[in-house]
């Protein structure tokens, strides 16, 4: 997760945006629930408040659709991207957002990114927020990860590749 | 060359530049990011220096002091419970007159345990000698720790200086700093050699016992060497600007202060947030302006004294309180304004405790609320915001 | 004789050992060891606060320059052979 906006940050900063990202951390440990934010922007970044209205979310586990509001603050224009199981119906979600679905548990594994029982999902998200942000391409995104990957880079990059060609738009 | 990096990562790279000798730290969130990336440094020989770990943060400073006695430019970082464990030695840092560089990332203190952002970890620390910069952004975290060298190494300071972050809002931000190069960082900061030092084969004793007939003239020199701190300060900022293009705002960065009816004093990454807020203010019409306290040792008496003339209200926002008084800056901000013939009303904000969100929202109610009281005359001196229970809403 | 805080240095220094500080002269108390009872077990030596006893040949010898005339040697001597006299006597 913080990973992920870390990998967001850096590439919008190579397409001369100015950027800020950061985490809050309930508990500062692999794998407990975090968030992380981002802001993008033509100008020079000075809010350091949190962000309580996004114009995105992304979730990275589909297990939290059931425990928080992730839609919480949302701009009405607003772009929801969720990591879902591939073929699995989507919950109840109000209609008036725009929702993009990828499994990148799935790709994430099939590139051995993570543990087959513990996949790590941040850069295959990534390529796929890249297919629905109107900021960011893929194409820094991929070399943001490959900054950011501290081993298997290439497998990586293939896998925020294929989350890209493989997001889809879904209504709930 | 910019880079995108985290307020931990621009303060490792400030040691770095500076080209600091020895590093003794001990990890502790946030700032542990600093610590292994320093190791980093030194593991990969990027950094030519000791890299000392040790078992707490009083043994840290103690390492620090010897090795700076010897005559190397040391660095350390801590934060919050690591920082008032070392309070004994940071007394002797600037008793024994050694211009250590550290890093706060400052960090509410326990109980209630936290790990977020407020003052009260450095605020405890401010009679101890050493300087204190509040830092805003990322940028200004490596600058300060370059310039800090440069200020405090002059024989006529002699004092440390502590280099301060928020916790998590400048630790863990990623945001575009300029990474100056080497050789010219080199240019503007030279090798550190002392007038005096351990050496070996030439016996010395250091921090000595001194009689009450003394001891006076002793600390009467520390505060010679804090007093012309304040100049020193400048004029380090001006050389650092000729070379590297780039300022922060002295002692205390006024934003838009010049015309202003009432201004929010301010310190750390709120007063950036604030900037913002006086933006959008001003384009509604309303004479409004920032005054950044960027450091807090030597407190820029002169400054807030003079800007004190100018306004009809001045809101000082502590981001910890000091129980039984008030917040510190705002007690230290109130004394400088003593002295002016048409005092403006003052009034002390308490927010942001142990990392509650101060949000421009709370910050434009803030400057509302100053231009109310400046009108009337404020009714409490000390009003805690945004807190559950009270009956006024900030949000 | 109080100086000028012109003249001193930023912190207080000590070029000369602190050897020149003969404490010796603070004793009241002189330790004598009656070497006929030593058993050289060293634990004088090992305890005596301020280093100031050798060993020769086992034995101790005490530097009455610095000994301070604590009486730790003396308490600590399982043997009983040093006993502490008033400085002037014996």
């Amino acid at each position: 997760m913080v990973v992920a906006s870390e990998v967001l940050a850096k590439a919008a900063f190579k397409m001369g945006f100015e950027v800020s990202s950061f985490p809050f951390f309930g508990v500062e440990r692999r794998g407990a629930p975090v968030t992380a934010y981002a802001r993008i922007d033509e100008h020079p970044i000075r809010n350091k408040s949190s962000i309580y209205e996004p114009d995105y979310v992304v979730v990275l586990d589909s297990s939290l659709l059931r425990g928080i509001d992730i839609l919480e603050g949302l701009k009405p224009s607003g772009k929801v991207l969720i990591n879902y199981p591939a073929g699995k119906k989507l919950p109840d979600l109000p209609q008036r957002y725009k929702y993009f679905l990828i499994d990148a548990t799935s790709i994430a594994a099939a590139h051995g990114i993570g543990s087959q029982t513990a996949p790590i999902v941040n850069t295959a998200i990534m390529g796929a927020f890249a297919k629905i942000c109107d900021k960011v391409a893929l194409e820094p995104v991929l070399e943001s990860i490959r900054e950011v990957a501290p081993v298997k880079e290439e497998e990586n990059v293939a896998a925020a590749k294929e989350a890209y060609e493989r997001t889809t738009e879904a209504t709930p | 060359m910019r880079e995108v990096m985290t307020g931990n990562y621009a303060s490792a790279y400030g040691a770095k530049l500076a080209r600091a000798e020895v590093i003794a730290a001990y990890p502790i969130t946030p700032q542990t990011s600093i610590v292994e990336k320093l190791a980093d440094f030194v593991t990969t020989g990027e950094l030519k220096a000791q890299f000392i770990p040790v078992e707490s943060e009083h043994s840290a400073m103690a390492a620090c002091i010897a090795a700076e006695t010897a005559g190397a430019r040391t660095y350390t970082a801590t934060s919050s419970h690591g920082l008032t464990l070392m309070h004994e030695v940071l007394i002797w840092a600037s008793g024994a007159r050694l211009p250590i560089v550290m890093t706060n990332v400052s960090r509410a203190m326990a109980p209630p345990w936290s790990v977020w952002v407020d003052h009260m970890d450095s605020i405890a620390q401010r009679d101890t000698g050493w300087l204190q910069f509040f830092c805003q952004s990322n940028q200004e975290v490596l600058d300060t720790i370059i310039m800090a060298y440069k200020v405090c190494e002059s024989s006529g300071i002699m004092l440390p200086a502590m280099v301060i972050m928020d916790a998590f809002i400048q630790s863990h931000t990623s945001e575009p700093v300029d990474l100056p190069d080497q050789e010219l960082v080199d240019s503007f900061l030279p090798p550190y050699s002392p007038d005096l030092k351990i050496e070996v084969g030439k016996p010395m004793g250091f921090g000595s016992l001194v009689k009450p007939d003394q001891y006076m003239e002793f600390r009467y020199k520390a505060m010679l060497g804090m007093k012309a701190a304040r100049d020193r300060v400048l004029r380090v900022e001006r050389e650092f600007k000729s070379i590297f293009g780039r300022e922060h705002g002295g002692l205390l960065e006024r934003y838009e202060c010049d015309d202003a009816d009432v201004v929010l004093v301010a310190a750390g990454s709120v007063a950036a947030t604030a900037k913002d807020v006086v933006d959008s203010m001003r384009a509604k019409g309303h004479r409004v302006g920032l005054a950044r306290i960027r450091s807090f040792r030597p407190f820029p008496h002169d400054e807030i004294r003079a800007l004190a003339g100018k306004v009809e209200g001045m809101a000082v926002l502590d981001r910890s309180y000091t129980f039984g008084a008030a917040g510190a800056m705002f007690t230290e901000a109130r004394a400088s304004a003593y002295s002016v013939q048409k005092r403006p009303v003052m009034k002390n904000y308490i927010a942001g405790l142990g990392g509650r969100d101060i949000t421009p929202r709370i910050l434009e109610r803030i400057f509302e609320d100053i231009q109310v009281v400046s009108r009337r005359g404020a009714e409490d001196e000390v009003e805690w915001v945004d807190v559950a229970g009270l009956q006024r809403r900030w949000r | 004789m109080t100086k000028s805080y012109e003249e001193i240095p930023l912190t207080p220094i000590s070029d000369t050992p602190s050897t020149i500080n003969l404490t010796g002269y603070w004793r009241v108390m002189r330790p004598v060891v009656d070497k006929s009872k030593c058993k050289k077990c060293t634990i004088c030596w090992k305890f005596c606060p301020d280093g100031v006893i050798k060993l020769v040949d086992g034995e101790p010898v005490i530097d009455l320059q610095y000994c301070k005339g604590c009486g730790v040697c003396s308490f600590e001597c399982p043997a009983k052979c040093i006993i502490m006299v008033k400085e002037g006597d014996l």
